[in-house]
């Protein structure tokens, strides 16, 4: 008995039938279907989109990586500022959100009590929660005017010979979206850093502190070379979403196609640059230039997010967290 | 373990232990301060959601069309009409493609075969849902020649199936294998017993997953731009454009008039409290299984 017990394909075997069993194919191959349907939609992404922009791809040639003038009317398409209004927003928001972020996890596995680390937790993948467009609004009426007189202004007033942080503060710009990013980014980096952080031996952890270690000791030998590649693949699930991220940006950074050093200045980015044109564009090369965009940015997700998974997956396997509220 | 050998020998009771000690207290310092960060703009977030959303809040929101810029009154009864009927079509279609989907990667795929759906599923996950947009642009709006609701219910409900794929494989993994295995031992074909079993065992779990997924697509306004456009008149009809609440936030965010950012608080109320609500229940129904289950 004790050698079937915990091993359901052995039991299947045993159950075995001679007679053809419908329900159970049929069943099988329902659920099979819905699996491959997944893998279909994933494909088909790519396939649609990738077909709808291949007139953009055909008239803009390589250079629209590399163009800086977005000027639909003359049917100049160059995606430089956007795909640089992407990048900063993103990877700046990313490396705020990584020191918040690792510092959570590290609060919550290694130092605080269950009490305070549950309420915690779950206040954090909250923000998970609140829809994009929320914190839009949030971004315009409330953070933005806050930045602009308490951040933008004194910053402006000190540092303003600084590149960074030349031209007028009014508020909505890159800083605003990359402080609205780094909140929308947080939850999901320092779930999953949790994770992995979780997921590093308690034997690590007694090594260091029976050699004396005090607390943060311990986490610097012991705990984070350990969890160091499922930390990138925490910070590289952050950029996904963070390049992906639409609304927010959307409404809070300016929608201004320039590229510019300063966190002042109003951006564009990818995403926000397809929500704003793309039902008002009005040629068809237009739409396709605003497709390929589009496609860009698909690409650059799926293999962000297909790298990250896989070092995510190697300490800690099969942890869904950043993307699963639990 | 090898990285313990790269301490420098000797420091670790070294005389140094009081620098060491404040290096502690302030990296300990740090730690907790980064958790207090995390926690404020959801306070912040919530906050000022509900203070600014509570006074816009009324029955005429829900029930009135928008009335000509400017003007007091009126409401988003055509975002709300739309909104359901959407999220509808979303749920519709896509849950059970996902439950089932969760199904076969939890018992049938068996080990490699679950990790590569899993993997596959996750990645979807992480798609923008704008591209998402795009997607149900160029298979539904381009063929059938103009926006319509049913494009935006298409978009959402590729939005709604990594959600609930995820969630219903996580359910399954906590209906304890002993249950299967007494439904063997009867007899009973693994299909019934999934399906009169194991899945009712994990019913609870799977239906606040869905309706997590519900309030998740419900917030969702990029796939919708350029599938369901928007509309000012209250429409039900699938093939023609519709409205939808976070696509009217977007809107009257972006707009000069008073009257429409509060309307637009309001509605963000509405649908943040959809969210929380969901997300706690969720989070409840969790706990309890794998309490209970391991």
């Amino acid at each position: 008995m004790s050698v079937i017990v915990g091993q359901p394909e052995r039991i299947r075997v045993l159950l075995a039938h001679h007679r053809p069993r419908y329900g159970e194919v049929l069943f099988r191959v329902l659920v099979m279907i819905a699996s491959l349907t997944v893998i279909a939609v994933i494909a088909g992404l790519i396939a649609v989109i990738g077909v709808q922009s291949l007139k953009g791809i055909a008239h803009n040639g390589p250079g629209f990586l590399t163009g800086t003038v977005w000027d639909p009317v003359h049917q100049v398409f160059g995606a430089l500022p956007f795909i640089y209004g992407t990048l900063l927003t993103a990877v700046t928001a990313l490396a705020l959100a990584m020191l918040i972020g690792v510092g959570v996890a590290l609060f919550l596995v290694d130092m605080a009590p269950p009490r305070l680390a549950r309420p915690i937790g779950f206040m954090v993948e909250l923000l998970a929660a609140i829809p994009s467009v929320v914190y839009g609004l949030w971004g315009i009426f409330v953070l933005a005017p806050w930045l602009r007189d308490f951040v933008e202004v004194p910053l402006h007033d000190t540092l303003g010979w600084l590149p960074f942080f030349s031209g007028t503060p009014i508020g909505i710009g890159n800083l605003a979206a990359v402080v609205v990013l780094t909140i929308m980014v947080l939850p999901t980096v320092a779930a999953v850093s949790r994770d992995v952080i979780a997921a590093v031996p308690l034997s690590q952890r007694e090594a260091a502190l029976a050699l004396g270690a005090t607390r943060w000791e311990m986490i610097r030998i012991g705990v984070l070379p350990y969890a160091r590649s499922g930390v990138m693949g925490a910070g590289i699930l952050g950029l996904a979403r963070g390049v992906g991220e639409t609304m927010a940006v959307t409404m809070v950074i300016g929608n201004a196609p320039t590229i510019s050093l300063s966190f002042f200045s109003q951006g564009y980015t990818m995403a926000s640059v397809i929500a704003n044109e793309f039902s008002e564009a009005t040629t068809e090369l237009y739409r396709s230039s605003l497709m390929e965009i589009g496609l860009l940015l698909l690409i650059v997700t799926l293999v962000t997010n297909a790298v990250a998974r896989l070092l995510v997956w190697r300490v800690a396997y099969g942890s869904r967290a950043g993307t699963l509220l639990a | 373990m090898s990285t313990l050998a790269v301490l420098p020998a000797g420091r670790i009771p070294g005389r140094d232990m009081r620098r060491r000690r404040a290096t502690d207290r302030l990296m300990r310092g740090l730690l907790g301060l980064a958790a207090l960060l995390a926690a404020v703009p959801l306070v912040l977030v919530l906050g000022f959601v509900l203070i600014q959303g509570l006074p816009a809040l009324n029955l005429a929101l829900i029930t009135q069309s928008p009335v000509p810029a400017g003007f007091p009154g009126g409401g988003v009864a055509p975002a709300v009409v739309g909104t359901l009927i959407m999220v509808g079509l979303g749920t519709l279609i896509g849950t059970p493609i996902a439950v089932l989907a969760g199904i076969y990667t939890r018992e049938y795929a068996g080990g490699r075969g679950a990790t590569a759906i899993r993997f596959l599923v996750d990645v979807l996950a992480g798609v923008p849902t704008i591209a998402i947009g795009l997607f149900a642009y160029g298979l539904i709006v381009v063929p059938s020649g103009g926006f319509s609701g049913l494009a935006g219910g298409v978009a959402l409900a590729i939005t709604i199936v990594p959600i609930v794929a995820r969630i219903t494989d996580e359910m399954l993994g906590l209906v304890p294998g002993s249950i299967r295995e007494a439904a063997y031992a009867l007899g009973i074909p693994p299909w019934k017993a999934i399906v009169h079993v194991v899945l009712p065992a994990a019913a609870a779990g799977i239906v606040t997953g869905i309706l997590l997924g519900v309030a998740r697509i419900a917030g969702e306004t990029a796939p919708l731009i350029f599938t369901a456009l928007g509309n000012d008149t209250v429409s039900t009809s699938l093939g023609q454009p519709m409205d939808a609440l976070p696509l009217r936030i977007w809107v009257y965010a972006s707009g000069p008039y008073d009257s429409w950012h509060a309307e637009a608080w309001a509605a963000s109320l509405v649908l943040v409290l959809l969210v929380l609500a969901f997300s706690l229940l969720t989070r409840l129904v969790m706990r309890q299984r794998s309490r209970s289950g391991m």
